[in-house]
C-alpha cells in the first residue's frame, strides 16, 4: 500500500509521541470521540452506525433459518462477515474479501463468539433440525483508523439492537407469528486495539498513527474482567511486558467504554 | 457446548494424550528438504507434518505488489484436502488467509526489510496433517525455511501455544484439546531479541491465566528454538578434516 | 567485553557472537549495544571486528563485479540478463553495437538471443534501478564455448585465494582458462574434456572444503598426482 503520510508528518507523529501528546491533542491512551446510532436501517433486523473520530462503520444483523451445525445442534448459527467498500479509502478496491477484511471480521468474531454473549440455546427452534441463523455484516464506510474497535462497537450495538420474529411449531411445522422478541444478548464484549510506535502504546490508533506504527494487539474482554479475544497484527513485535501492559489497558478502556455506553 | 463425558486431564494432572501440563509433544525439524526451492524445511510437531519452502529474494510478481523502499514477503498457509479428518476443499478457506496473514507479520520482524528494495520473498506453507497447533509448527518450519534460503535474518521465529483444558493451564494444545478446551493462545517468539511476533487467543482467560499461558508459551518455543538452532547446523555441518 | 564464540564456530541468525567495544562485519548486526549473526555460517574476528563467513547466501549486486548471465529476453533497445541475483540484469544495446541501431527486434536477436551465455561487468547499481551491465572491455562478451558450474556465491573468494594464489595455480595445472562470476557462476574453457574436467573436480572440491585447513596442500596435491596419472596413462599407450 503506497504510504499516504509524508516523511515530514511521521516525524511530527513520532516527536509528539515522545512528548506523549497526539497529532489531535489526546493523550497517548485517550479514545476518539464515539457516537452511536441504532436501527437505521429497518429492512434489517438490526442495526446500527458508528462514529469513532471520523471512522465510520455500518452493521446490519439479518436473522435467517437454518440448519445447526453437527456437533452443536441445540445451538443456533453466527456468522461475520466484513466488507471494506471502496467508498471508505482511496486504498479499497472492489472485489472480493482480501486478507484485511477477513482478519476483521474473523476477530470481531472472536469477541462475540468466544464471550458467548449471545444466548445461542435461546436461538433453537428444532433440536438437530431448525434454528435461527444470525448474520452480522461489517460495512465499513470510512476508513480513519482503528476499524477493528469500530467494527467491534457497531456489532455489538447493532446485536443490542435486533429483533427475532416470533414463531410456533405446530404439528411440526414452523409459523412465523406477530410480533418479535430481542436477540437474547448476555453481556457485552469490548475491543480495544493499542498501537505500538517507538516502544510507546497508544489505544485507537488514528489511520496516519496507524502509517506509523509497527505493530498492534487487540483485546477483547467481558464484564467479569476475562479476556475472550487477542489479535497481534503489523510487521512488528512487542516485548512480554508490552503484552500484559496493553492487556490492562484494555481491561481499562473496557470498563470506561462500557460505562459511557451503560452496557 | 456438549455436555463433556470425558475430562482432557485428569486428577493426577495427567493429560488425554498422556502428556503433563507442561510437557511439549515431539518435535522433529529438517532443512533443505526440498532441492528446487532456495530454502525449505519440514517439521513434524506430535502429529502435524507441514513442509515450509521459500523462493527469492526475486522479482514481486504482480509488479504493482512491488514497493519502491523494501523487500515485500507473501506467506501462503495452506492445509491438503487429506490433512483433516472431514476432507476439506482445497480451495483457500478465510481461515487459512487470516493464518497466512498473522505468519507473514510474525515472520517480518526477523526480515531485513529495508535491504533489498523491490524484491519479494514467497514462503509457501504446506499443511501434510494437522492435529492442532499448525500456525505455529508452519512459524517454526518457515523461518527455517528462510535461513536456509540464505536470507539474513535477525534472529529464527519460533511458535508454540498454550492454552486452558478444564481447570489447568497447558503447553502445547492437540486437536481435541484446541476443539474441547477452555483456551487456546497461539504464540511466536524471537528468543534472542525477547520479541513476540504473533499473538492470538481464543477462548476465555483471566488475566492471571493469560500471563502464565504466555509465560508457558516462551517456554515452550524457547525448547523448540534448540531444536531449530541443531536442524539448520546438522544440514551446514562442518564437514570432517580430512587426513592426508 | 566479551565476545561469545570460539575461532570458526558454526552460528545461526540471532546467535550473540559479542558484546561491547566491537565492530559488526559480514552477516552481523547491533542491536542493543550487542553484535548477533544474521546468516548460517562460520564466525570469527579479525582485531575488533566480529564477521561470519556465510555457508548459505545469494549474490547482491555491486557495481565493477565480472558476472556471468543468461539472456532472457531480447527487447526494444537491449537484452534482460539473468545474473541469478534477486534483480534482473539489463544489458543496452548501445553498449555492444558500436555504432547507432535503429530500433528493430531482429537486428538483436542476431547479436545476442534468449539462452545465450555473457561474461559481463556491473555498470551501475543502486536501491531505485535494475542493475544495468556493459561487456565493452577486453575479455567480456558472448560465450562461445567452455563448462558452465555454480557455486555458492560465498565461496568464490576462496577459489580465488590468497592474491589469486588458488585460481592462478588451477588455471596453470590445467592449462584450462577459467573466468570467476562473483554472482557464482564460473566458466572453464580447456582445450581437452579432461582438463576441463580436472578444473571443475578441484573447484567442486574447495566449494565442498572450503572452510577446512589444509585445503590449499591437498589441492595442489590432487592437481600434480592427476596430472601424472594422465602423464602415465599417455605411456601405458
Amino acid at each position: 500500500m503506497s504510504s499516504l503520510v509524508t516523511k515530514v508528518r511521521l516525524r511530527q507523529i513520532e516527536q509528539l509521541i515522545e512528548k506523549g501528546k497526539r497529532l489531535d491533542d489526546r493523550g497517548l491512551l485517550d479514545t476518539r470521540e464515539i457516537k452511536i446510532e441504532q436501527g437505521l436501517i429497518e429492512k434489517a433486523e438490526g442495526s446500527a452506525r458508528v462514529f469513532l473520530g471520523k471512522t465510520e462503520v455500518l452493521v446490519g444483523v439479518k436473522v435467517g433459518l437454518g440448519e445447526p451445525f453437527p456437533d452443536t445442534p441445540n445451538e443456533g448459527v453466527l456468522t461475520v462477515n466484513a466488507e471494506l467498500v471502496p467508498v471508505a479509502s482511496p486504498h479499497f478496491e472492489p472485489g472480493p474479501p482480501d486478507e484485511n477484511s477477513i482478519e476483521l471480521a474473523r476477530v470481531v468474531d472472536r469477541g462475540i463468539r468466544e464471550s458467548k454473549c449471545i444466548d445461542n440455546e435461546k436461538l433453537c427452534i428444532e433440536p438437530g433440525k431448525k434454528v435461527f441463523v444470525v448474520f452480522v455484516d461489517i460495512y465499513v464506510l470510512n476508513h480513519d483508523g482503528n476499524l477493528i474497535d469500530a467494527s467491534a462497537i457497531a456489532a455489538m450495538a447493532a446485536l443490542l439492537n435486533t429483533k427475532m420474529p416470533n414463531y410456533e411449531v405446530k404439528d411440526g411445522e414452523l409459523k412465523i407469528k406477530q410480533g418479535y422478541t430481542p436477540l437474547p444478548v448476555k453481556n457485552h464484549p469490548v475491543t480495544v486495539t493499542t498501537g505500538k510506535i517507538n516502544g510507546h502504546l497508544i489505544t485507537d490508533p488514528w489511520i496516519e498513527e496507524e502509517q506509523v506504527m509497527d505493530s498492534r494487539i487487540t483485546f477483547a474482554t467481558k464484564e467479569d474482567g476475562t479476556i475472550c479475544a487477542i489479535q497481534k497484527g503489523g510487521s512488528g513485535y512487542f516485548t512480554p511486558q508490552q503484552i500484559l501492559e496493553a492487556s490492562k489497558i484494555a481491561l481499562d478502556k473496557a470498563v470506561e467504554l462500557r460505562k459511557k455506553l451503560d452496557w | 457446548m456438549n455436555e463433556k463425558t470425558e475430562k482432557l486431564i485428569d486428577k493426577k494432572g495427567i493429560r488425554s494424550d498422556g502428556r503433563k501440563a507442561d510437557e511439549l509433544r515431539p518435535v522433529k525439524l529438517q532443512v533443505g528438504v526440498l532441492s528446487n526451492a532456495d530454502g525449505s524445511a519440514y517439521i513434524e510437531h506430535g502429529k502435524n507434518k507441514i513442509l515450509a519452502a521459500a523462493f527469492g529474494p526475486r522479482e514481486v510478481h504482480p509488479k504493482h505488489l512491488m514497493q519502491a523502499d523494501r523487500m515485500v514477503l507473501k506467506v501462503r498457509y495452506h492445509m491438503a484436502p487429506f490433512s483433516v479428518q472431514e476432507r476439506k476443499s482445497p480451495a483457500p478457506s478465510r481461515r487459512e488467509v487470516e493464518l497466512s496473514k498473522v505468519i507473514k507479520e510474525s515472520l517480518e520482524p526477523a526480515l531485513f526489510l529495508e535491504l533489498y528494495p523491490r524484491t519479494g520473498v514467497d514462503v509457501f506453507v504446506e499443511v501434510l496433517q494437522a492435529d492442532g497447533g499448525t500456525r505455529c509448527a508452519a512459524i517454526t518450519a518457515a523461518a527455517l525455511a528462510i535461513a536456509d534460503s540464505g536470507v539474513p535474518m535477525r534472529d529464527l521465529v519460533v511458535g508454540c501455544a498454550a492454552g486452558k483444558v478444564d481447570d489447568t493451564v497447558v503447553l502445547d494444545l492437540y486437536d481435541a484439546e484446541d476443539k474441547l478446551g477452555i483456551a487456546d493462545v497461539p504464540v511466536a517468539y524471537m528468543p534472542s531479541l525477547n520479541a513476540i511476533t504473533l499473538l492470538q487467543m481464543d477462548g476465555i482467560l483471566e488475566p492471571a491465566e493469560f500471563e502464565k499461558a504466555v509465560n508457558m508459551a516462551m517456554d515452550g518455543c524457547k525448547k523448540i528454538y534448540e531444536m531449530q538452532k541443531e536442524a539448520l547446523k546438522t544440514k551446514y555441518m562442518v564437514v570432517k578434516e580430512v587426513e592426508e | 567485553m566479551p565476545t561469545f564464540f570460539e575461532k570458526k564456530q558454526l552460528v545461526t541468525p540471532g546467535e550473540l557472537l559479542a558484546e561491547g567495544d566491537y565492530l559488526p562485519g559480514e552477516n552481523t548486526y547491533v542491536e542493543g549495544g550487542k553484535i548477533y549473526a544474521s546468516r548460517i555460517g562460520l564466525v570469527d574476528s579479525d582485531n575488533k571486528k566480529v564477521n561470519v563467513v556465510a555457508l548459505r547466501a545469494f549474490y547482491m549486486p555491486k557495481m565493477g563485479d565480472i558476472v556471468i548471465g543468461t539472456v532472457i529476453e531480447v527487447g526494444f533497445n537491449g537484452w534482460t540478463i539473468d545474473i541469478k541475483a534477486p534483480y534482473t540484469a539489463m544489458l543496452r544495446a548501445s553498449d555492444v553495437l558500436s555504432r547507432p541501431f535503429k530500433p528493430q527486434n531482429d537486428e538483436l536477436s542476431q547479436v545476442l538471443t534468449a539462452g545465450d551465455l555473457i561474461v559481463a561487468k556491473i555498470a551501475t547499481f543502486d536501491r531505485a534501478h535494475d542493475p544495468q551491465l556493459t561487456v565493452g572491455e577486453p575479455g567480456l562478451g558472448k560465450i562461445t564455448r567452455g563448462q558452465i558450474l555454480h557455486v555458492t556465491p560465498t565461496k568464490i573468494p576462496r577459489i580465488i585465494g590468497r592474491k589469486g594464489s588458488m585460481i592462478s595455480m588451477i588455471k596453470q595445472e590445467t592449462n584450462c582458462q577459467i573466468i570467476l562470476g562473483l554472482n557464482g557462476v564460473i566458466l572453464v574453457t580447456g582445450k581437452t574434456l579432461d582438463e576441463e574436467e580436472l578444473a571443475i573436480s578441484v573447484i567442486r572440491k574447495i566449494e565442498e572444503e572450503s572452510h577446512t585447513s589444509g585445503l590449499t596442500d591437498r589441492i595442489t596435491h590432487l592437481l600434480k598426482e592427476k596430472k601424472i596419472g594422465k602423464v602415465e596413462e599417455n605411456k601405458v599407450e
